[in-house]
């Protein structure tokens, strides 16, 4: 469980327990059976709001094509039951089973995309499915009554019951995403969501995570199209599988709120009877009353409140301060993973090339650091610092060469696999989780490394006292200053327990004072015994602390060794400083 | 296809292999329909490679722009519309033509009031470049569109009649009894929307407008700082993105038969044909349009009708899988 899940997950499933009660209690004085149908319709959405929750919310990937797994869901139960004459109470769990194997084909190719093209993709899928269903000859499916045995073919001739089934099925969806926010599945996705990168860097599998999303929410949402079947007795293609279809857990989601339990509950609860009402009332005169409502529901959400009505009425009306974590008294410094490796060096590089097109941004280069070791590499910009430092944790793939960490490769590996290896690396430009709390930015990077939840914590805490921010652990990323977020890559890097730490320019931008107060870090931990290679440009920075220097110059090592003798070397000072100014020293 | 499948014939004493025959004219004039309707799509693509491959804006209502390009020839050239005089051979081709500033116009209304905040200045640097906001709003006003058109303009199927759809040039016979057909109405529709894409690559690559619009899309912050109205400029690409992708929708609406809901099966091609032109470039869309358009007609040779739609969606995914991001979007970001 993720730092204080226990008193969310009391709350939430006390309020879950209090609105499904008095939502039964309600429904069951409906006798109109249209209303009744609404009241089923409600929870049927919002599961399907929570399933695309999963993966859009949390997750961050958006998909337009949540219809693909509904449809399943509901063709599974419809088939099962012509066919076979399965009951639906085995054909939704069959459903669900189709909808998860659905969710690995369609994942597999997809996941190789990224952003709007992600989105496209999802998109196509339930319109291809609708054209193939067509073409097989299911244009319209109905349900075979079984009055002997109603019960048991959830075939009620009470429709209350089915809106006792769809709450029931509401509450099993959000214990599911209660269950996925608060472990660390939901503060991967979180993390992914909000620095993709980063979250791989910190050691997550980040296809790996977005997979398991994808099924969990491809069941959820083919439970929720197989019960929607079951109520409304025919299925066709265009009602299950349409653009309408997916839209509906776009919008109860967004206009609820993104990315939180409650927000598909509150965005069906409005937009559903509202939209129903509607067709309702004026359906015969504007048959497209529904999809303008959702329309214009979408682009006001996003105009107004982009995340969503809960997180804007909390903010509103609910701000509190997060209160802080509860084990921070207690922080020890980690213990030292034990130095398995001795003798030789920790990081060997060898011969390492990697060229864009015809540039050469690293060639050939070499170089060794031993335990304990501070390694600076210094070099004029366009040196090939980042690029070496993106080769060797696996952002880029290398032309060639090698490079081992304690005599393993490192090379021809993912970025989350040569963080396993014991590899932490901070950015350039610092990626931080910025909707997350410090401390959770920082646990990531232990729940990256494969730490059990509560030595995560442990290692999380640890590594916050390590660089002295413990007391902004409660603290959202996107509220620290500069300095500070420098500090909390340090600390997330360190919560891994690395065995070596790659630091890109983690001194750019900082004040001098500031620039002391990181040097008095990293000092502490080489007095630790961390093995640190830091890219720098302030020459001054880096006299303090490093043990040795690496100058790269056009993408070659141009002079290596102590400090001193590195900075009186002639090339470098050509380098830094131009011929001329060279000539004009010697004249 | 139009015209006869000629039926069993004997020459010269000797038997002919007919079935090769009907294939060879069954092939002749899938190609030939490919390149008409593919060059119609060129444009339609163009309208679509502005909006998303030049201004990297993620447009899900394209399609619908494409609708409302069918409804406003519709409405000007049958009954008693403005441009009825023209008559059922010209007043067409013209409607679909002024199709094109009314959608412009709607088009940059929609920029100003709903894209504009979701997109451009506001959106640069941020962290998915406005992406999530366009795809949302675009996606909401698709809905209503869509659906506003069910109710404006019902749902009965409509076509801008012309007697040029079922009249067409025969070219052959080619081989033995094997003719092509080449359907007047798509013929002219073709040549307009060839002109129609000429007119619109010198305006951008030759006048100061086009200069103003290509640097306002390329980096809007630079382009600001070098005294452009980045907005304006915004809105006028968008317009015309709108505008050109309703003419294509206009002339499509002489030989097709179409309804508020056509645009969804043309916003993947549409995405299909830009994504594979290579995004930014104004040829490319024309000519991943005019592929597409083509692969969707051949296919029509091998697969029944009603896989045929969903033949372009599975095209379309292997074009978006296949192509690597690096190809036509920024290339890996900067670690």
């Amino acid at each position: 469980m993720r730092q204080g899940a226990s008193v969310r997950l009391r709350r939430d499933l006390i309020a879950l327990a209090v609105i499904a009660t008095a939502y039964l209690g309600a429904s069951a004085f409906v006798s109109n059976s249209y209303y009744q149908l609404i009241l089923t319709m409600v929870p049927i959405w919002a599961v399907f709001g929570v399933s695309w929750n999963i993966l859009s919310g949390y997750g961050g990937q958006l998909s337009f094509g949540h219809a693909s797994f509904f449809g399943i869901g509901a063709y599974t139960v419809t088939l099962a039951l012509v066919y076979w004459d399965l009951t639906p109470w085995l054909g939704i769990p069959l459903g669900m089973l189709a909808g998860a194997v659905a969710a690995v084909l369609i994942g597999l190719p997809t996941f190789r995309l990224r952003g709007h093209y992600f989105a496209l993709a999802m998109l196509a899928y339930p319109l291809a499915i609708l054209y193939v269903m067509q073409y097989l000859g299911f244009q319209e499916m109905s349900l075979p009554m079984h009055r002997a045995h109603p019960v048991a073919y959830l075939a009620f001739t009470d429709p209350h019951w089915y809106t006792v089934t769809a709450v029931g099925l509401l509450i099993a969806g959000t214990l599911a995403c209660m269950l996925v926010e608060n472990s660390r599945f939901g503060l991967a996705l979180l993390a992914i969501r909000q620095n993709e990168l980063a979250a791989e860097a910190a050691g997550l599998n980040s296809r790996l995570w977005k997979m398991r999303a994808l099924i969990v929410s491809g069941m959820i949402a083919a439970a929720a199209g197989g019960l929607y079947a079951c109520v409304l007795l025919v299925v066709t293609p265009d009602s299950v599988f349409g653009m309408l279809v997916s839209a509906q857990a776009v919008v109860v989601t967004l206009f609820g709120g993104v990315a939180a339990v409650w927000g598909p509950i509150i965005g069906a609860a409005i937009l559903v009877p509202l939209a129903e009402s509607l067709n309702a009332e004026l359906g015969n005169y504007l048959p497209g009353i529904q999809g303008v409502v959702y329309g214009a529901a979408m682009i006001i959400i996003m105009l107004a409140a982009p995340e969503g009505l809960y997180w804007t009425l909390r903010d509103r009306w609910f701000r509190r301060a997060l209160p802080p974590p509860a084990p921070l008294a207690a922080a020890t410094p980690a213990p030292r993973v034990a130095g398995v490796h001795s003798g030789g060096p920790l990081l060997e590089v060898v011969g390492l090339s990697r060229s864009f097109g015809g540039l050469r941004a690293v060639s050939e280069v070499s170089f060794a650091v031993t335990e304990g070791e501070i390694l600076g590499i210094i070099g004029p910009n366009g040196a090939g610092k980042t690029t070496l430092f993106n080769v060797l944790n696996g952002v880029l793939t290398a032309d060639d060469g090698s490079a081992t960490l304690a005599g393993e490769s490192m090379l021809g590996r993912k970025v989350h696999q040569v963080c396993r290896m014991g590899v932490a690396r901070t950015f350039q430009v610092v990626r931080s989780f910025p909707r997350l709390p410090l401390l959770d930015n920082v646990i990531v990077g232990a729940y990256g490394a494969g730490l059990p939840d509560h030595t995560a914590v442990d290692a999380a805490v640890g590594a916050l006292a390590r660089v002295g921010l413990h007391r902004q652990a409660g603290t959202l990323a996107g509220q620290l200053t500069n300095k500070q977020l420098r500090l909390m890559e340090l600390a997330r890097g360190l919560a891994g327990r690395p065995r070596l730490l790659l630091l890109d320019e983690t001194l750019a931008g900082l004040g001098r004072d500031e620039c002391d107060e990181v040097l008095d870090v990293l000092a502490r931990l080489r007095d630790d015994g961390m093995t640190v290679v830091i890219i720098e440009h302030t020459m001054h920075a880096m006299m303090r602390i490093a043990d040795r220097f690496l100058v790269l110059d056009h993408g070659r090592v141009l002079a290596s060794g102590l400090p001193r003798d590195v900075v009186e070397n002639r090339s470098v000072i050509e380098a830094y400083l131009g011929k001329k100014w060279l000539a004009r020293q010697n004249a | 296809m139009a015209g006869s499948s000629p039926a069993m014939t004997i020459k010269g004493g000797e038997r002919k292999p007919v079935d090769f025959e009907v294939l060879i004219e069954n092939v002749l004039n899938a190609l030939a329909a490919g390149i008409t309707i593919g060059c119609i799509y060129g444009l339609m693509c163009i309208g679509l490679g502005l909006i998303f491959g030049v201004m990297k804006i993620v447009n899900f209502a394209q399609g619908e722009l494409l609708m409302l390009g069918m409804f406003a020839s519709l409405y000007l050239v049958t009954g008693g519309g403005v441009l009825a005089f023209l008559g059922p051979y010209i007043g067409p081709f013209v409607g679909a033509i002024c199709a094109g500033p009314i959608v412009f116009a709607g088009g940059a209304l929609l920029h100003k009031f709903l894209i504009s905040r979701v997109s451009g200045l506001r959106t640069t640097g941020t962290q998915d470049e406005g992406h999530f906001g366009q795809l949302v709003i675009t996606l909401g006003i698709s809905l209503i569109l869509q659906n506003g058109g069910l109710i404006l303009f019902g749902s009965t199927p409509q076509t801008v009649r012309t007697p040029l759809a079922s009249r067409a040039f025969e070219i052959g016979p080619v081989y033995g009894d094997a003719t092509v057909f080449l359907n007047k109405a798509r013929l002219i529709a073709c040549a307009v929307a060839i002109v129609v894409a000429i007119a619109l690559y010198l305006l951008l690559e030759y006048t100061r407008l086009g200069k103003a619009l290509r640097a306002a899309a390329d980096n809007p912050t630079a382009a600001t700082y070098m005294g452009i109205n980045v907005d304006r400029a915004y809105r006028i690409a968008f317009g015309i993105g709108s505008g050109i992708t309703a003419i294509a929708g206009g002339l499509m609406a002489t030989y097709l038969s179409f309804g508020p809901f056509v645009g969804f099966d043309y916003v993947i091609i549409m995405y299909s044909g830009v994504v594979l032109g290579g995004m930014g470039s104004i040829l490319g869309a024309f000519w991943g349009g005019l592929t597409v358009g083509f692969v969707q007609q051949c296919s029509a040779l091998v697969l029944p009708p009603q896989l045929q739609n969903a033949a372009i969606f599975v095209v379309f995914l292997l074009i978006i899988m296949l192509r690597p991001q690096g190809l036509f979007g920024r290339s890996a970001e900067r670690a």
